[in-house]
């Protein structure tokens, strides 16, 4: 019984004495940080994804507090809500920038663009695109290895395998820039959500010649500049035999769609078109088959992919 | 003992299969495709366009700074466009097309086969016409010649090295060139030394051709200062760096070049290509290649004409194998697949070599099992299995400081890995990497 | 040709080795010794020896599966060497539940804890072995007699080894030399005629495992050589300092597991270091480790211990040895 109590008692002595020594050392060591950035830090998403440009959430958090002014920083995933609770936080004045979403801009499927050869290489998109043009007759295009995905640290990728290429879960989609960075041929970009996340842009990068890229891919932008004359709104521009959607002008009157003679542009989240498809009769009969992404079965399409993703994850 | 370098190797199956053939000449193609980089460094420029008369050995592209190279017609025709065509990676890239017709030569360039062993032309007049002569160095890497000539100020070669080795399994242009050229070859290597002011001049043979090492050796008795030194069969023996510890039991310092240690290092071929330069006023347009596969045919060595499809030599040798899986441009080991039969040969194309899947499909990537056998065959003692994972991790400073810009990309740690891990894939990813920050750097 | 060729980077050839090969390699290397261990302890090896290998293939196959729900790896032979190994160092009337619980300790928590094979940071084997050894000292160290052809199992006839034999005997202060001439002929031992686990007792036909695997590749000398190195000079010092202490180097290396030890468990790929250099370092660790264990330590056996702690040092060893490189700048 004796022995119990002296270990009981030594044990809580030497507790305090290491308490008493904790409590100097740590008055002595400290270092003083503005309270402020723990208190941006709490409210940043948290997510770390480094898509504002700093080493995580805390290296934007002092980025914030340190800087006079924060109209030229954003966080990608917190968007306006969050920059302006930031905002409110420091004492700044924060204008809202718009959302941003990732889009991949190569339709090149295994029917639209066939295979010519068998990429036999280690999986990785950098590695094959150093090596050669790719396993298909578009040097430009999507290699299909799934860097982007790798890259994601959202979930918000998977790798479509009927088509072979990347397809972004807009929902997902924090617009961080990672699978940006990632893209060896520079597919992916970050454009406008856009109102009820309708946006229209140009599905290719081919750079070739209309023959070349047509050869290679059935939808390939062929850079007859058909578009660029039909906009109203001057927002499409042709260089390298690419059409180019500026998502700062484009009203989304979905004409430059219509006249594609490739399907190359692509409209998201509209709802079907009601006018008559006797005006165009052979671009409209073509384009179903052309834009599996694009029709207004997108929306659910992706909140079940979401759906999906979510129940897997649980498990 | 046999000498050969001081670290690693491996001995990959040697399959010389096309070492008997003697050098036969391809037909001159309907219509040659030549590009305007055909070597490393600046592409060339093209100064013919369509419409254009040409002959045989006429510049139609002049180089474009001291690292790049001048190219030549190897045919004669009319040009029928300049423009942009897939090469062997399947970009599209400039190219001079030209419709053949006849085969008319420029008139100074000798066609005898008579030996002019006299050397008239002084130094400078050497190094100037090797560069215009569009001359690289034919072992695959094509670096233009002129360049490895001109010894930099303040560095004095000592001993010239020529790359007799043909490391590589399957290829034998090489060994029949020294089969059937020695004479010339000797020629040659004395107009290199002349250019870079050496006594001495050492050739390395790997022990797997005796009769070439039995041929050269008895016709380097005729000329002063030139010693055959036979080496193991041992790969990469013909690596430059590997070639030097080889012959000369001298290392070059990492990051520096051969000079460094007085040594500089042309291939045999090259040699023959100077040779021809010099005494015949031939420029750089043909080569010999070898054309070789397990299921071919005709396994066997062609001088082609530069622009040739490579569909034409495969047709020469017999046609292309059922079983064909992969089409190699050079050796199985360093060589580069090619995405089509409808590429060109072009001046670095030393081999084209056709493997069956069964020989060179790629077998699923296991987890690294530590066994430690990458580290011993490396033979620039590197750790591939630690590069590998910290290129996958773009640990690009780490990379940096475990010397991955060492990596001569000699494929061996990839051959021997029991895992079948992609190591020199990634090793090369982050080597481009690091060397691009290397560059920012300075 | 009507399919599409294949576009890859170099190298296009490769050597043919695989994880297979050489894990069958090790496997067949060991068939000498496992043999061996048939003729001098019969039925209670053969009955060691299948429960060990069945249960490290059950367990790697039910963990990969059911647990860790990846794709069971149980055909790259890595679980047989395991199992193999952990009947090497087992006595030959071990009873079976022992067994199955040394096997589960060897793939669950020496190898599939860590990631699975190549990610192990100590040989699966030793962990399994060092985990009975501790939790059931008394089965684990009452080895039957190598008599030939036994058919008991469990009650077979125990002896000492001949490491226990000195440990016991120095402790109660007999002399070595009385002790030295209970031991069987140093070529006794050598052929495997001793008390001791199944795999240690034969050492030539270690040794001839040893050859075999040097002639395919696929080992190198370093390590085996750098241990049995150390070992002799290590206990050789110690013998001429004090004959009458310490035994000698002949007796070091023909007695309990050093041997074994120092071909199949030290040359493990996974636990061992990368470079030779690095080799060289471990095996002299791992000598110097077993002869201070075996004469100053409390077990009379050392070896299992000596590698377990070499293992630990293998990442550290691996980050500060590096192989020499080629033209390296000298500073």
């Amino acid at each position: 019984m004796n022995i119990i109590v002296i270990t009981i008692l030594a044990l809580c002595a030497i507790g305090v004495a290491a308490a008493i020594i904790l409590y100097f050392v740590a008055q002595k060591f400290k270092v003083y940080e503005d309270p402020r950035i723990d208190e941006v830090e709490e409210a940043l998403p948290a997510a770390n994804c480094g898509g504002c440009g700093y080493p995580g959430c805390r290296g934007f958090a002092e980025a914030l507090v340190k800087a006079d002014d924060i109209s030229n920083f954003n966080c990608p995933v917190g968007g306006a809500a969050v920059m302006s609770h930031v905002g409110g936080i420091l004492g700044h004045d924060v204008k809202a920038a718009d959302p941003t979403v990732a889009v991949i801009r190569c339709n090149g499927t295994c029917d639209n663009r066939p295979k010519t050869n068998i990429y036999d290489g280690a999986t990785s998109c950098t590695i094959a695109a150093s090596l050669y043009s790719g396993d298909t007759g578009c040097q430009h295009g999507c290699l299909g290895l799934g860097e982007c995905v790798d890259a994601c640290n959202f979930d918000a990728m998977y790798m479509d395998k009927e088509t072979g290429l990347p397809v972004i879960i807009e929902d997902k989609c924090v617009s961080c820039g990672a699978c940006v960075k990632a893209c060896p041929n520079s597919i992916i970009e970050l454009r406008k959500k856009g109102p009820k996340s309708r946006r229209i842009f140009v599905s290719c990068v081919n750079k070739d010649k209309g023959g070349v890229a047509k050869k290679a891919c059935s939808v390939a932008c062929i850079g007859c500049g058909k578009c660029v004359k039909e906009c109203p709104f001057d927002a499409i521009t042709l260089e390298n035999n690419l059409a180019y959607i500026d998502y700062n002008k484009c009203k989304l009157c979905r004409k430059c769609v219509i006249v594609c003679p490739t399907n190359a542009i692509h409209e998201l989240n509209f709802p079907p078109r009601k006018e008559k498809p006797a005006t165009k009769p052979t671009a409209a009969t073509v384009k179903p088959v052309a834009k599996p992404v694009a029709k207004p079965e997108a929306d659910t399409a992706v909140k079940s992919e979401d759906k999906e993703n979510g129940t897997s994850d649980n498990k | 003992m046999l000498k050969t370098f001081s670290i690693g190797g491996i001995h990959p199956e040697e399959n010389k299969l096309s070492a008997q053939s003697a050098i036969q000449e391809l037909p001159i193609p309907k219509i040659a495709t030549i590009p305007i980089a055909q070597h490393i460094g600046a592409p060339a420029k093209a100064i013919v366009k369509k419409g254009d008369e040409v002959k045989v050995g006429q510049v139609i592209a002049q180089s474009s700074g001291f690292v790049s190279a001048n190219i030549h017609s190897s045919v004669s025709g009319t040009v029928f466009k300049v423009d942009d065509v897939m090469d062997a990676t399947g970009f599209r890239r400039t190219s001079i097309i030209i419709k053949v017709d006849g085969d008319e030569w420029l008139e100074h360039i000798d066609r005898s086969e008579d030996l002019v062993t006299e050397i008239t032309q002084t130094k400078e007049e050497i190094i100037k016409r090797v560069g215009d002569a569009g001359i690289v160095g034919l072992g695959g890497a094509t670096f233009p010649a002129h360049v490895k000539l001109s010894v930099p100020p303040g560095k004095t070669a000592e001993v010239l090295v020529i790359n007799a080795v043909e490391c590589e399994p399957y290829l034998t242009s090489d060994h029949r060139v020294m089969l059937e050229k020695a004479d010339e070859i000797m020629v040659g290597i004395e107009i290199l030394m002349k250019a870079l002011e050496v006594k001495k001049a050492i050739i390395g043979i790997e022990n797997n051709k005796p009769d070439a090492i039995a041929h050269m050796t008895q016709v380097a008795t005729k000329y002063s200062g030139i010693e055959v030194c036979p080496l193991k069969t041992q790969y990469p023996q013909g690596g430059e760096k590997q070639l030097i510890s080889a012959t000369m039991k001298r290392e070059v310092p990492s990051g520096a070049l051969p000079i460094e240690v007085g040594a500089v290092v042309q291939n045999v071929g090259t040699a023959f290509a100077v040779y021809e330069a010099i005494q015949k006023n031939k420029p750089l347009f043909e080569r010999v290649a070898t054309i070789t596969g397990k299921s071919l045919k005709n396994p066997s060595n062609w001088k082609f004409r530069v622009g040739t499809p490579v569909s034409d030599i495969i047709e020469a040798a017999g046609g292309l194998p059922e079983d064909t899986a992969k089409i190699v441009g050079g050796g199985p080991m360093m060589g580069k697949a090619l995405v089509s039969v409808d590429v060109p040969l072009t001046k670095g194309s030393s081999g084209l070599l056709l493997l069956a899947e069964e020989e060179t499909a790629r077998k699923a990537t296991k987890a690294c099992i530590r066994c430690g056998k990458c580290v011993s065959v490396c033979p620039m003692g590197l750790e591939p299995y630690l590069l590998m994972v910290l290129a996958d991790k773009k640990e690009y400073e780490r990379l940096e400081n475990d010397a991955v810009m060492d990596c001569i990309e000699c494929g061996s740690c990839s051959f021997t890995c029991p895992a079948t891990r992609p190591l020199l894939d990634y090793i090369r990813l982050g080597k481009g990497k690091v060397g691009q920050i290397m560059r920012a750097r300075k | 040709m009507n399919t599409k060729v294949l576009v890859a980077p170099s190298p296009h050839i490769h050597s043919g080795d695989s994880i297979q090969k050489n894990m069958y390699g090790v496997v067949f290397a060991m068939l000498p010794a496992l043999l061996l261990s048939f003729y001098y302890f019969g039925l209670g090896s053969i009955i060691v020896t299948l429960t060990a290998v069945a249960s490290c293939y059950f367990f790697e196959f039910l963990i990969q599966k059911y647990l860790l729900k990846v794709e069971p790896t149980i055909k790259d032979g890595s679980a047989l060497i395991t199992g193999i190994l952990l009947a090497f160092n087992m006595p030959a009337n071990l009873p079976i539940w022992i067994i199955i619980i040394g096997a589960l300790v060897a793939i669950g928590i020496g190898k599939l804890t860590f990631g699975g094979l190549g990610n192990n940071v100590f040989n699966p084997a030793l962990v399994g072995r060092v985990f009975l050894l501790i939790s059931f000292p008394v089965q684990m160290t009452s080895w039957p007699k190598a008599l030939g052809f036994q058919t008991s199992y469990l009650d077979a006839e125990t002896g000492a080894t001949p490491l226990a034999i000195i440990k016991e005997g120095l402790n109660k202060g007999d002399s070595l030399t009385d002790l030295m001439a209970q031991l069987p002929s140093n070529m006794d031992m050598f052929l495997g005629n001793m008390g001791g686990s199944l795999g240690e007792v034969a050492g030539a036909a270690l040794v001839l495992g040893l050859l075999y695997m040097l002639v395919k590749k696929i080992i190198t000398w370093h390590i085996p050589v750098s241990i049995i190195g150390t070992v002799v000079v290590f206990s050789g010092i110690l013998n001429m300092a004090s004959p009458e202490a310490y035994a000698g180097p002949a007796f070091h290396i023909l007695t309990g597991g050093l041997l074994l030890g120092a071909i199949f468990m030290a040359t493990d790929y996974v636990t061992s270091p990368m470079s030779n250099k690095g080799m060289l370092i471990y095996g002299i660790g791992i000598g110097i480790l077993s002869v201070v264990i075996r004469v100053f330590g409390a077990y009379p056996e050392g070896v299992s211990f000596a590698i377990l702690i070499m293992n630990a040092f293998v990442p550290l060893i691996n980050v500060y040895v590096k192989p020499k490189r080629f033209g390296e700048k000298r500073k």
